[in-house]
């Protein structure tokens, strides 16, 4: 960029933008904060500062027992994503090699299928999980999830998936390669970071899914969005303690989230922008 | 160059998705649509039975249903209102060169990362809360009366947490639309002599408004789903005054047990979607043409 900019354009426009970023971050600072401070101190109007004590976190852990649920979220999004990467990879991949007249409408509908509202199913899918005994069950919940993100998981990689040359197999093609050794030799290797940011921007998602994780468990399966939603009746002085439980249940994903920021507005614009 | 073999293959391969896919969508909204033409209440069975349109009835009648549409409506239409111009200002600030931009940017987008319950408590208790939140403290600090945002403006209150769940992910897409934009267009236009205002109408807006279609798209799939953020500080309350459809249909359903009446809200729900996922549709298959 040839235009010249000012120190002064710059200094006006770095100190809004920092001010703005510090507002938007706010809720989440303040929450780390109060975890680090007592529940008297919690409440002693605002202060920035914190005593530093670990009490909260201790108190989360002994009254709730943190892990549990955690073990629970890693084991739910984790597994899921696997799951609908294993059904999803096969998909994608011979749409984006072998694409048929329809293939553009499979994806459509298949996009189609994420937009209807999970409140309209409630009572089928309560019921077909209470039947087959998968009510707070790991197992059902997991099919659930990836499910829920299998069409997500086809865009994505087939947006990946398309950008590789397709002169490359016919070469391998060409060689003699059969099909497997050209999906082992061939393509995995072109493809790992298209699956790499696809399992990370879906683990995401899953680990964040606030509806189905709260309705279909009640103590074995509960993942964290159920630990947090236990604190929403107030329990006499909770504030350090809920602080400390929420900073518990976004640091994981939250730094996760940090470091899949480009690949979040490919997948969740479904390709449309980049 | 595909032989009949790599045709039929191709077919195997995508069978597993598309077969889930569709039994996913198909038998829970069969199911939806059946048990919406009935009386169906697990605690009182005796009055069970094939009611036909009855329950679609109740949404004329019934005042819940109708204020649950419109609370649906507002939520979509303000947080829109709100992420759609603040993510626009937001992106063209952030689009400025400034000092420390990767840590400005993961400050602004951590939200999104923010799982809808922890967001909503947050607010609920350190934020909003009208004797220990931080917004009291500073009306305190200026002599004023805190708020009670739960209390009397549990809508606007509710659509603030949303609103702040999903500016970072309009801000996001807009800025990486607005990254785009060809420097040396803007430079010509400067060179014209072209304000910063007619800059704006005239380069930037347009060329952002694909992406500001796709905005508008996704979250309004997604914000015709709040739930999470209503459990958690309002319950719906008080009255009706904050309950959005689907959260009517899980009290219908999974409280009052009144499976009919929860269906028929659903079926409705699954409408309202439709005619936004039309729209989406359209906007994203464009993209697969090009």
């Amino acid at each position: 960029m040839a235009r010249a900019v000012t120190t002064q354009h710059k200094t006006i426009a770095t100190a809004a933008a920092w001010v703005v970023a510090l507002l938007i971050f706010f809720p989440i600072l303040y929450t780390i904060i109060t975890s680090f401070k007592s529940e008297q101190e919690a409440i002693q109007g605002f202060n920035l500062i914190p005593s530093g004590t670990f009490e909260s976190y201790s108190e989360v852990q002994q009254q709730s027992g943190y892990f549990k649920f955690f073990f629970n979220s890693v084991l739910l999004s984790v597994g899921s994503t696997i799951l609908a990467l294993i059904v999803a990879i096969p998909a994608a991949w011979s749409m984006a090699f072998s694409p048929t007249k329809r293939t553009k409408d499979i994806l459509m509908w298949m996009l189609s299928t994420k937009m209807m509202p999970a409140v309209a199913v409630l009572f089928p899918i309560y019921l077909i999980f209470r039947d087959s005994g998968l009510l707070d069950s790991r197992i059902g919940l997991t099919v659930m999830l990836m499910l829920i993100n299998l069409p997500i998981v086809v865009w994505m990689l087939y947006t990946y998936f398309r950008e590789i040359p397709g002169e490359i197999l016919e070469a391998a093609r060409m060689d003699g390669a059969s099909l497997w050794n050209e999906i082992i030799y061939v393509l995995t290797p072109m493809a790992v970071p298209g699956i790499a940011s696809t399992m990370l921007l879906n683990i995401i998602l899953a680990w964040n899914e606030a509806f189905w994780t709260i309705r279909l468990t009640t103590t074995n399966a509960a993942p964290l969005t159920a630990f947090i939603s236990s604190f929403s009746s107030p329990q006499g002085l909770f504030w350090a303690k809920l602080s400390a439980a929420s900073t518990l249940a976004i640091a994981p994903i939250l730094i996760m989230g940090w470091f899949s920021q480009k690949q979040l507005v490919r997948g969740l614009t479904f390709g449309a922008v980049k | 160059m595909a032989t009949q073999q790599t045709r039929s293959l191709a077919r195997f391969m995508m069978a597993p998705s598309v077969v889930l896919l569709f039994i996913w969508m198909i038998v829970p909204l069969v199911f939806t649509i059946y048990f919406s033409l009935l009386q169906y209440n697990p605690l009182n069975p005796i009055r069970d039975g094939f009611v036909w349109f009855a329950n679609y009835k109740l949404f004329y009648s019934n005042p819940a249903f109708f204020a649950a549409i419109l609370n649906t409506l507002t939520i979509v239409v303000s947080v829109l209102v709100i992420t759609v111009v603040g993510g626009i200002l937001l992106a063209m600030l952030l689009d400025q060169p400034i000092w420390g931009q990767g840590i400005v940017r993961i400050l602004v987008i951590s939200p999104f990362f923010v799982m809808p319950p922890v967001a909503a408590l947050v607010w609920k208790n350190m934020i909003m809360h009208p004797q220990y939140g931080v917004f009291a403290d500073i009306a305190r600090f200026f002599g004023a009366d805190p708020i009670d945002w739960f209390g009397q403006h549990p809508l606007t209150a509710v659509i603030l947490i949303v609103a702040w769940q999903w500016l970072p992910f309009a801000t996001l897409i807009l800025l990486t639309s607005l990254q785009s934009l060809d420097g040396e267009q803007k430079e010509a236009a400067e060179m014209d002599g072209a304000g910063f205002l007619s800059r704006f109408i005239y380069l930037t807006l347009p060329h952002m408004s694909r992406a500001i279609t796709v905005v508008i798209l996704i979250q309004t799939i997604f914000l015709l789903s709040v739930y999470a953020e209503i459990l958690v500080t309002t319950n719906g309350g008080p009255g009706y005054a904050s309950t959005n459809l689907p959260f009517l249909v899980y009290q219908k359903a999974l409280l009052e047990f009144k499976i009919g009446q929860a269906s028929a809200g659903g079926v409705i729900a699954v409408i309202l979607a439709n005619i936004v996922a039309f729209f989406a549709m359209r906007a994203v298959g464009k993209n697969l043409d090009k």
